[in-house]
């Protein structure tokens, strides 16, 4: 088995909107694949594609080496779900969540409770144990989430925008989770909307837009691919902000961008870093930070798409 | 596969005491099965009792087996919204994720509210039989009397499912159920005898299944005419059963598409 997870030109729409308009893409055993795309970018529905929850109405995919479709019993087996559209039992305790989930998955009484204690112990869940999973944070029921996702051990994971909503503490706990998962060889899934998650833990990327991908590659290829650099200058009096946009514009031959504090305008030629510095020199202008760096996956989704990933998310 | 209905069986079962656990952790659920019907008999017994029998113990005597078909119908109204809320909640896709029978989830639901049809059964028996309900028969008699209990809210419990599977908010469901289960229990002979009604009402009343069953109940329980009241009751189940449970199934089917 060389791949585990394949998908070829799958599709599916719902009444005349066009979730999945042929998308390929596939991830090795232990990869982490990231699906980056604002909302609405079909990602969930490839997800559930994947994880044999809708049949698409063209194309083809393969989880683990079996037909989502024809073998759904089969990938059943191999995957684990969480996220968005997969959830706990609120009434029932964070153990019984798990406990459930161990039985239907043929586990016996004993090893069920077992499998439950070392989820929970795991995931920090053991004082919660007890009570009614509705009476957890966000970030615990996503915790619960995972480790009943993790149960039946699966070779493939599917993480729907698992932090979404999260607050940054809870995120990054999160984070820590799913790398751990990541070191013990399990392959993964993980959609997000956010740049810096898919670029913290994906080792491939594919970027999804009105239900076709538009891009791919490691985030460090999508980066190199919309060519150049990203000239970066922090002056350290703010008023000057202006004047540093009017410099290197005029050098790098393209609109700069004034966000906060910072001025940022893609470079093409490493070159002009020389001219700037003359240039703010000259003008009288002090610069607390002056950087060349790789553009980061926003500026990559913008370019790519014309329009920015967080905005769109927003809008929708 | 000949393991695959064994498994189904098994996968059933784990999902009723799935169910089941509701009861531990939700209090409100004991105070509708539980805490209700004992509050009806209360009430009607003491309240009304004296002025539709002359004397509150002859009224429980006649009122107590129409208040045990009165609690299952009123309890069929929650699978409804279970299953309404395991859907939008995202609970039914776990449960599609795993390698489990495609309608473990539904059964084991539908057997998880048939236990809870005979707590508040048996809840109702203790209860009348404490304030003084005497029952007539046998043993024999009883347990049949349960069975059709269970038949019946088994035959209702399909309609609230597919109320639950077709309503946008789960939460509605069981508002929807109660406007039509209210009128329903209310124009049946469960509280008051049909006598005392006028005479176009009668003509519901008599062909309103609840009427069929407390009928079977009262001559199961207390003595008197059991085949007619039974047969008719027999029909209203199957009849219920047979239009609302390939709609639900299809519902579920669709759903779970």
């Amino acid at each position: 088995m060389t791949y585990a997870i394949r998908a070829e030109n799958l599709g599916k729409q719902y009444g005349s909107t066009r979730a999945l308009d042929g998308v390929s893409f596939t991830a090795r055993p232990g990869q982490v694949l990231g699906v980056l795309g604002p909302n609405g970018a079909g990602k969930t529905t490839a997800v559930r594609v994947l994880a044999t929850l809708t049949r698409p109405d063209r194309g083809s995919a393969h989880v683990g080496g079996h037909d989502v479709v024809r073998q759904a019993r089969q990938v059943r087996k191999v995957i684990g779900l969480t996220g968005q559209y997969a959830a706990v039992d609120e009434i029932i305790t964070g153990f019984d969540n798990l406990l459930v989930i161990g039985r239907l998955l043929g586990l016996s009484r004993e090893e069920a409770r077992r499998r439950a204690t070392e989820l929970l112990e795991q995931f920090g869940l053991t004082d919660a144990a007890r009570r009614a999973a509705g009476t957890y944070s966000g970030g615990m029921r996503r915790k619960l989430d995972l480790a009943a996702s993790l149960i039946g051990r699966p070779q493939v994971l599917f993480l729907d925008e698992p932090t979404t909503g999260l607050d940054p503490a809870a995120r990054d706990g999160l984070w820590e989770v799913i790398r751990g998962l990541v070191a013990d060889g399990t392959t993964v899934l993980l959609t997000t909307q956010y740049l810096e998650e898919a670029d913290q833990l994906a080792d491939h990327i594919v970027v999804f837009d009105h239900g076709r991908v538009i891009a791919e590659g490691s985030p460090y290829e999508l980066k190199t691919k919309i060519g150049g650099q990203v000239l970066e200058v922090w002056p350290v009096d703010e008023r000057d902000r202006e004047t540093v946009a009017t410099i290197i514009s005029e050098i790098a031959q393209c609109p700069a961008t004034v966000e906060d504090r910072r001025v940022t305008v893609p470079v093409v030629e490493p070159g002009v870093l020389r001219a700037v510095v003359l240039r703010l020199d000259l003008a009288d202008v002090a610069v607390a930070e002056l950087a060349l760096r790789r553009p980061s996956l926003d500026e990559v989704f913008l370019t790519l798409t014309g329009h920015r990933a967080a905005a769109a998310a927003r809008s929708s | 596969m000949t393991t695959v209905p064994v498994a189904g069986a098994r996968e059933t079962l784990t999902l009723t005491r799935r169910s089941l656990l509701h009861l531990k952790t939700n209090p409100e659920e004991i105070i509708e099965l539980v805490v209700q019907p004992i509050v009806i008999v209360l009430l009607f017994t003491f309240v009304f009792g004296g002025a539709i029998k002359g004397d509150w113990r002859d009224y429980l005597q006649f009122a107590l087996p129409g208040m045990l078909v009165q609690a299952t119908l009123f309890a069929t109204m929650r699978l409804g919204t279970a299953l309404g809320t395991d859907f939008k909640k995202g609970v039914y896709d776990r449960f599609r994720s795993l390698p489990i029978a495609r309608f473990s989830p539904l059964t084991g639901a539908i057997l998880g509210e048939m236990v809870r049809y005979l707590l508040s059964i048996v809840v109702l028996l203790i209860v009348g039989a404490l304030l003084g309900f005497r029952i007539q028969t046998g043993a024999v008699e009883t347990v049949a009397a349960v069975v059709v209990l269970l038949c019946f809210g088994f035959a209702m419990s399909w309609g609230s499912a597919l109320l639950g599977l077709t309503v946008r908010a789960a939460e509605s469901a069981s508002e929807f159920a109660f406007l039509i289960i209210l009128p329903l229990a209310f124009t049946g002979n469960l509280f008051v005898p049909t006598d005392t009604m006028p005479g176009w009402l009668q003509v519901w009343v008599n062909v309103n299944p609840v009427t069929s069953v407390a009928d079977t109940m009262r001559g199961l329980l207390l003595g008197g005419e059991v085949a007619r009241p039974l047969m008719w009751s027999a029909v209203w189940i199957a009849a219920l059963t047979a239009v609302f449970a390939p709609l639900a199934i299809r519902r579920f089917r669709q759903k779970s598409g």
